[in-house]
């Protein structure tokens, strides 16, 4: 009796210990990586001054005098993020809060897994979409001087990540209890007051963390933006026009660049970018929830 | 029984409020409630007692149309308010819910503010705004008990409120909507003895304003807040009277075994 007690709590501590280090592991890989951008970043910074990378308007690579300026960069994610987040996130919204609310158990038991199939397609199959069929009604609706533009890559940037907005926030939407809907139905509210003035904002905490997790794809997608902006790092705020996005310069230039030259080590400072701005995306949502829970218990 | 029963009503004396008339209730094919009839008198306090299953939830969230949630429900018979039926296909089931409030069996505020909990109703139906429905909030918050309680902390999520706290909230929110009649769906079953005699005195000095119903399978609260008692048993009334009747002297065997605790 006595060992086999001893036993379990043998088995106990090995399950806790690997447990830590599953938990520590993850840390260490994430401090790993921020270690090796920031190594292979910072030497950029020997040739080309902080100021001329941050605040300068072009990124020019190939030329006899090279300019590697991210603002480029940086307003091609913005307008393909933010084009992509607005048209998502209200769409995907009225879509979870039908699935959840209105339609029937059997057209939501067929329609949920194909909006979750959408999520497993392989991005570069939605880039060539884009690319063949996307930018030809997207130019010929809108007249656009570039065939291949930011708007076509925020528009089906759009349809890639509104199945993980909509999947997680129609859970968080199923799962408000039912007693908050009696509730507001025995006060002799209707379906569209029960639905907007309780239901939803009890499910708020989860729908915000469903758009960071839309946001944190929409940043970091990297082949299907690749195929559909056209490429052209231009500083530009014209959702018409052709831009290129940090992911796709990484994608694009990382395999032809001499190693160790100023070059290479600019793509890093360019992805260490990145991920200071998805860790700021991350932190926030944090803090947002934070703030939510305190309010809210 | 019958003869009892017929003596029973005809020494009330007190208006009807709601008249429940051979009133069936199917969920898909099972039949709930089987021809129940039922006077509930204005200004009283109604109990309907039972052992579990036997119809009394049913049969209360009737009386404000909450089973039309229920998909495969169906109802057969009449319950008139004020002498109209509110089983009629015509009415505005809306309408029908702010006279008729209902108070759950678990307390379930919103996850909101505790002010926004009790103005929730009047926001919604748009009876009141600013100083006005500051006041509609105090006013309700003071009939169910609860305002010298809370009155520092109106901006408090409910939620962080003790469960009795949080069913006096509940039955605030009700009151908020100015109803004719309260609803009470086990409302004790899942506080402890204090928060309970609160709620119990509560239902007492309500009665002054509202019509109250409430549904227990606690036998001393029946008898403790009730003036009338109707004893359902498998979706029948078996027995309905004054409660000092229904307890010290009830007609039907089935109710005499179920308050002195042989079953239930």
């Amino acid at each position: 009796m006595n060992r086999r007690h001893k036993h379990s709590r043998a088995i106990e501590r090995i399950i806790e210990g690997s447990l830590v280090v599953c938990s520590l592991a993850s840390i260490l890989i994430l401090a790993v990586i921020f270690i090796f951008l920031f190594y292979e970043g910072v030497p950029a910074f020997r040739d080309i001054s902080p100021h001329e990378f941050f605040l300068g308007t072009v990124w020019q690579v190939q030329a006899v005098e090279p300019a590697y300026g991210i603002l480029p960069l940086l307003s091609g994610s913005t307008l393909v993020t933010t084009g992509a987040m607005v048209i998502a996130v209200p769409l995907s919204l009225l879509c979870s809060v039908y699935m959840a609310e209105v339609a029937r158990p059997a057209l939501r038991e067929i329609t949920k897994p194909f909006i979750e199939l959408l999520a497993g397609i392989p991005s570069v199959v939605y880039g060539f979409v884009a690319l063949t069929v996307l930018a030809d009604i997207t130019y010929e609706l809108t007249g656009a001087v570039h065939r291949l533009n930011a708007l076509n890559g925020a528009l089906i940037l759009a349809v890639m990540v509104s199945p993980t907005i909509i999947s997680i926030s129609e859970d968080a939407i199923g799962s408000v209890p039912r007693e908050y809907r009696e509730a507001a139905y025995a006060l002799g509210a209707d379906r569209w007051q029960t639905t907007s003035k309780v239901v939803f904002p009890a499910a708020l905490s989860g729908i915000m963390v469903s758009i960071m997790l839309g946001l944190g794809r929409a940043i970091g997608e990297t082949m299907a933006v690749l195929m559909a902006t056209g490429n052209a790092p231009l500083l530009t705020f014209d959702i018409l026009s052709s831009v290129q996005t940090m992911t796709a310069v990484i994608a694009i230039e990382m395999g032809e660049v001499t190693f160790g030259s100023t070059h290479f080590h600019a793509l890093f400072a360019v992805g260490l970018v990145l991920l200071l701005i998805t860790s700021v995306v991350n932190v926030t949502a944090e803090i947002v929830l934070q703030r939510f829970r305190s309010v809210r218990y | 029984m019958s003869s009892r029963l017929k003596e029973g009503k005809e020494n009330l004396v007190e208006r009807t409020k709601i008249q429940v008339k051979d009133l069936s209730v199917w969920f898909g094919s099972t039949q709930v409630l089987r021809g129940v009839n039922l006077d509930i008198k204005e200004n009283r306090v109604t109990a309907i007692m039972g052992p579990s299953g036997c119809g009394k939830s049913t049969l209360i969230r009737t009386l404000n149309r909450m089973n039309d949630i229920i998909a495969n429900c169906r109802t057969d018979g009449a319950v008139l308010l004020n002498g109209r039926n509110i089983l009629d296909s015509t009415i505005d089931v809306v309408e029908l819910r702010r006279k008729v409030g209902m108070v759950f069996q678990k307390p379930n505020p919103f996850p909101k503010s505790i002010y926004d909990n009790v103005a929730f109703g009047p926001k919604i139906h748009g009876m009141a705004r600013g100083r006005e429905l500051d006041e509609l909030v105090e006013r309700s918050l003071r009939d169910a008990a609860l305002w010298d309680e809370v009155k520092d902390r109106l901006k408090m999520s409910a939620l962080s409120l003790s469960g009795g706290q949080q069913q006096r909230l509940c039955i605030a929110r009700a009151l908020a909507v100015e109803p004719e009649v309260i609803l009470m769906d086990e409302p004790c079953s899942a506080l402890d003895p204090a928060a309970t005699a609160k709620i119990e005195s509560l239902m007492v000095s309500l009665k002054k304003n509202y019509t109250v119903v409430v549904v227990t399978h606690n036998m001393q609260q029946a008898a403790r807040v009730s003036d009338f008692t109707a004893f359902l048993y498998l979706g029948e009334v078996i027995e309905y009277n004054d409660t000092k009747v229904v307890f010290n002297n009830p007609s039907n065997r089935l109710t005499e075994d179920f308050i002195t605790g042989r079953f239930g």
